[in-house]
């Protein structure tokens, strides 16, 4: 469970236009529009790059924000919406 | 179909059939400046029926039909013969277009660039369209703009403005020369009139334009202008396309394109002479 993988879609697999503080994305395996706010377009974009662990994502989010204590909790409710949204993968 | 009848609004062009001459007459006339279809073939096909055989003859009702059909259109009295036919052309467009992304949006034209205005039903599309261009706006269209994926551009389609109620006197006042179609008291839309677009609008219904604003109008209120945030006017843009779904990602990109190059303003206004000078002000400043 703690080394539980999130993948992104595959290279090229969504369309990002950013708004103002919405981010719409346009998921191609679906053919959804999804409207999003910071920080799952970081986040999809991180991930756009490689699977990563919750923590090596935290890792990752660390080095461009300053993560504040519970952020990780927090990042895990994220995660837990995109895969709801079909938009990330739990392997 | 005993009758039937062709003619090209903008790109798109139609052919309708029907059980009876009366609403197809109706058609010939106001439809009577416009083209035929591209190489005589018709991308949609409308078709007004009786609901059975011995009905057309005994209370007569028109049903809509065509090659996309809703299962709840209701039919219509025969005197709404051509609110049917509208309504049936409008609902074939709104189902089956794919060259274009439809915006439920009314358009008009100056120098080249086209201000889209788009709302709920009772907004004002229609009549702020009308009265825009009985000022010597190009009327590119009432009922839908539609944007080309490929190139960013409006096309027009000027078919022929659907008047409700108030709106009928207040464009007659504004263009006393335009031709009428017959007053359709009652329908479930309300009194319904309608008119010819002006023949400079139909001349040039091929001439594309690159959109410039888009307008949010709200009747009924005191005036307001308010900016609408990029996010905001995305997605009430995505409401306002009958196909935006169907177009998968050329939909998505000719979208967010058109919201990421103009500006988006929601107008509030009292009557038709203070959203002219709203909107005619917004124009100057752009």
């Amino acid at each position: 469970m703690h080394d539980s993988l999130y993948h992104g879609p595959p290279e090229g697999g969504l369309l990002v236009a950013p708004l103002d503080e919405f981010t719409a994305v346009y998921h191609r395996a679906s053919g959804i529009t999804h409207l999003l706010t910071e920080p799952a377009p970081q986040i999809l974009a991180i991930l756009g790059e490689g699977a990563l662990s919750l923590d090596a994502l935290l890792d990752r989010l660390g080095l461009d924000y300053d993560l504040a204590d519970g952020t990780r909790e927090a990042l895990a409710a994220r995660l837990a919406e995109l895969v709801e949204s079909g938009l990330v993968e739990r392997a | 179909m005993r009758h039937s009848f062709e003619v090209r609004i903008g790109p798109v062009g139609f052919r309708i059939g029907s059980d009876w001459r009366a609403p197809i007459a109706h058609l010939e006339t106001l439809y009577r400046d416009y083209p035929k279809p591209l190489d005589g073939v018709p991308d949609f096909t409308v078709r007004l029926f009786a609901r059975r055989p011995w009905r057309r003859f005994l209370r007569p009702s028109v049903e809509i039909g065509g090659d996309y059909m809703l299962p709840e259109a209701a039919p219509l009295p025969l005197r709404q013969g051509l609110l049917a036919a509208e309504m049936a052309m409008n609902l074939q467009m709104a189902l089956g277009a794919r060259r274009y992304l439809l915006l439920h949006a009314s358009a008009v034209e100056r120098d080249g660039r086209a201000l889209l205005m788009t709302g709920i039903s009772g907004a004002g599309k229609s009549t702020l369209a009308t009265l825009l261009a009985a000022r010597g706006w190009r009327f590119m269209g009432d009922e839908f703009a539609l944007l080309d994926p490929a190139t960013g551009l409006i096309h027009a389609f000027p078919r022929l403005i659907s008047l409700k109620n108030d709106a009928i006197a207040a464009a007659e006042a504004a263009w006393p020369t335009a031709r009428m179609g017959p007053l359709m008291p009652a329908t479930p839309k309300g009194d319904i009139r309608h008119m010819v677009p002006d023949a400079r609008a139909i001349a040039a219904m091929d001439v594309p334009a690159r959109p410039a604003l888009l307008v949010f109008p709200r009747y009924g209120f005191a005036p307001e202008i308010r900016a609408v945030q990029p996010g905001e006017a995305f997605v009430r843009m995505t409401q306002a396309s009958t196909n935006y779904v169907a177009l998968g990602e050329a939909g998505f990109r000719a979208l967010t394109g058109l919201i990421a190059a103009v500006p988006s303003v929601a107008v509030d206004y009292p009557d038709g002479a203070s959203a002219i000078a709203q909107v005619e002000a917004l124009w100057a400043e752009l």
